[in-house]
């Protein structure tokens, strides 16, 4: 019976029974939660789909293919490590959030139309921000406000359109949007939207600054929560409407790249892992721009891979916050004397993003960077080996380097709590499983049949000489000094746009229409002015005409009269 | 807690171990490179994919790792001088 709802549903259903239960009760109710769906999925054979009809259109609200189905396991598995993360949380809101966010997630990549797309879409926005306002300070608050204004900007940019490519083709169904020749300039307005409001969620350049705003000012648990979904639920909506769309090649490369500078000299270390976020969604748009069955197995292996790595990433520098109060490189240092099991996983987390072999970013990366040499693409596979290197100083260094080693900053606290401390052993012991391991998951990657080997010998040489020589060069630089310290400060990115020259040019342009008006008063003729202010004020002030409620018959009235003026001018254009 | 224990990685010397540990490591990855693309040459195992040409130089990915690692790190600091911004400049 379990089989026949929706995939998410559970989670959304169950989410809404959680206030219902004692506060101590509730955590292990976000426990169950995703278990549950888990044990749901896995009774879902591909092609299972149920339909719906509304108006002339039909829903497929269910479509089980082997695409959704992994981006389902990997979000119900980090749905549960995250909630095992959060055991020790006693908000309500939060709780109820999480559960919300994860199955609305979960329900999107079921989706097999895109009205349903939409609603889930929209959804993962709205339940995503308790998240983010959970923090409960002021600088959260407007931050989560900034996140839900483009969030929920991309969901109607979406439906936007939705509309106009259902308009134009009589199709809702959600699958491949792009043509065969991949050229986003030959496409349909209607899908050019669509592409635009995935590419808001992934985070595109220009389009990204959200998330290095909003994550760092998520709670403690809430930022692993965030790191899951969001973005990689557009990686799937992308992988599954834009495969082999051009313009994601040059674009993906640039999203490794560009991130990789700020991350150097971000001080607050969970924006740093943001940067970072950013610069790993990068090599999954490659792979989706590539959009060969190798390419687009290596993007969908590298989101799992990465959900995995990266939460762990954002669980251990939130048991640094939740214990020193505080994730800025410049306070923190020599933490692994009193957090070593922390550390060890942060170690993990970090060889597993920098593609270190043995650990699970290697045998997935590796696949997109493999369909790029293939296909002799010198540029681009020049610039992702650039941002390997970058991986390797940002994630790989900076972030274990600057919270346990440096310099010992004094701080000694308890090791992170015991919840928190299972779920982040059993984040990286899934890291090194898969890395040493990986048949299983090739196993479950959408296309089948391909054969890749990560481990050769060749391969895993060149690895290794990239990042230990690498990590050589951190040495260097930092016995040299030349290695920049890190300095309290926020750096400008994108958002100085939004957040700071738009509220400037709004009070200039205030200032100068209040200037107008007050030269209008002095130099015209002030009593045409009054006069016409009266005017104004008689028509539309609180006893105006235009500001009386009218009667549904006066309403009626102008309404005939008005389709009578309609008529009249049709007639007449005939 | 524990205030007074002295760890291993507080002896400055074990610092300079870990340092030329690297550097040796390096050494020997350089030289495994080598080995490896001559064995390569006498046909006896195969060196690895050369797509481009350059990519199958004798330790290109060690040299590329290092130069690009320092490069990036540089081009942070010099973007710093434009970017940085005290941290109250958003409130």
């Amino acid at each position: 019976m379990i089989e026949a709802l929706p995939p998410g549903l559970i989670l959304i259903l169950g989410a809404l029974l959680i206030p219902l239960f004692q506060k101590r009760l509730q955590p292990i109710l976000t426990l169950a939660l995703p278990f549950l769906g888990l044990v749901q999925l896995l009774m879902l054979e591909p092609g299972v789909s149920h339909q719906l009809r509304l108006f002339d259109y039909e829903l497929v609200v269910v479509r089980v293919d082997r695409l959704s189905l992994i981006f389902g396991y990997i979000f119900h598995l980090a749905a549960f490590l995250a909630a095992v993360y959060a055991l020790h949380v006693r908000d309500t809101v939060q709780h109820v959030a999480a559960m919300i966010y994860v199955g609305a997630a979960v329900g999107a990549v079921f989706a097999g139309d895109l009205v349903t797309l939409f609603i889930y879409w929209e959804l993962t926005a709205i339940s995503s921000v308790f998240l983010i306002w959970a923090t409960r300070t002021e600088a959260a608050y407007r931050s989560g406000m900034r996140y839900l204004v483009i969030q929920v900007g991309s969901g109607v940019l979406l439906l936007a359109g939705v509309i106009i490519h259902a308009s134009a083709t009589g199709s809702i169904v959600f699958g491949k949007l792009i043509g065969e020749d991949g050229l986003l300039s030959a496409a349909s307005p209607g899908v050019v939207l669509i592409f635009v409001a995935f590419g808001v969620k992934s985070a595109f350049p220009f389009l990204h600054n959200w998330l290095q705003d909003s994550y760092p000012n998520g709670t403690v648990t809430g930022t692993v929560f965030l790191s899951a979904f969001t973005t990689k639920l557009a990686i799937y909506a992308l992988a599954r409407g834009f495969p082999g769309t051009e313009i994601l090649i040059p674009m993906g490369v640039v999203m490794t790249l560009f991130p990789v500078f700020y991350a150097v000299i971000e001080n607050d270390l969970r924006k740093v892992l943001a940067y970072s976020l950013n610069n790993q969604l990068g090599y999954m748009v490659v792979g989706i721009g590539i959009g060969t069955e190798l390419a687009l197995n290596g993007t969908v292996s590298h989101a799992f891979a990465h959900i995995l790595y990266k939460a762990l990433l954002f669980m251990t520098m939130g048991a640094v916050l939740y214990r020193v109060g505080t994730t800025k490189a410049t306070e923190l240092g020599g933490l692994y004397k009193s957090m070593p099991v922390t550390t060890v996983c942060c170690l993990i987390a970090a060889a597993s993003i920098s593609g270190f072999p043995f650990f699970s970013g290697f045998v997935t990366k590796s696949m997109v960077m493999a369909e790029v040499e293939h296909l002799h693409l010198t540029w681009i596979f020049l610039g992702l080996l650039i941002a390997s290197a970058g991986v390797m100083e940002h994630s790989g260094i900076k972030i274990p380097y600057f919270a346990f080693f440096s310099h010992d900053s004094g701080i000694r606290v308890k090791e992170a709590p015991w919840n928190m401390l299972v779920a982040m052993v059993a984040g990286a012991f899934l890291c090194v499983a898969i890395g040493l391991y990986p048949a299983p998951l090739y196993e479950i990657l959408p296309f089948q049949g391909i054969d890749y080997e990560p481990y050769t010998t060749g391969h895993v040489l060149t690895y290794f000489q990239l990042l230990i020589f690498a990590i050589l060069a951190f040495a260097v630089l930092v016995r040299t000094g030349i290695y920049p310290p890190e300095k309290r400060g926020v750096n400008l990115d994108f958002d100085w746009t939004y957040r700071k020259a738009l509220p400037a040019m709004i009070s200039w342009v205030a200032r100068l229409g209040g200037g107008v008006g007050e030269r209008l008063h002095a130099g015209v003729s002030s009593q045409l002015v009054d006069r016409t202010y009266r005017l104004i004020y008689r028509l539309h002030g609180p006893t105006g005409v235009f500001a009386r409620t009218w009667s549904t018959g006066a309403i009626a009235f102008w309404a005939v009269v008005g389709l009578f003026g309609f008529l009249l001018l049709y007639l007449w254009g005939r | 807690m524990n205030d007074n224990k002295k760890y291993w990685l507080d002896d400055r010397r074990n610092i300079d171990r870990l340092y030329w540990g690297l550097v040796a490591v390096c050494v020997i990855l350089g030289v495994a490179d080598l080995v490896w693309f001559m064995l390569g040459a006498a046909e006896l195992v195969h060196y690895r994919h050369v797509y481009f040409g350059w990519d199958g130089w004798i330790n290109f990915y060690g040299f590329f790792g290092f130069a690009a690692f320092w490069c990036i790190v540089i081009a942070g600091k010099n973007l710093r001088r434009f970017l940085w911004r005290p941290e109250d400049y958003y409130d």
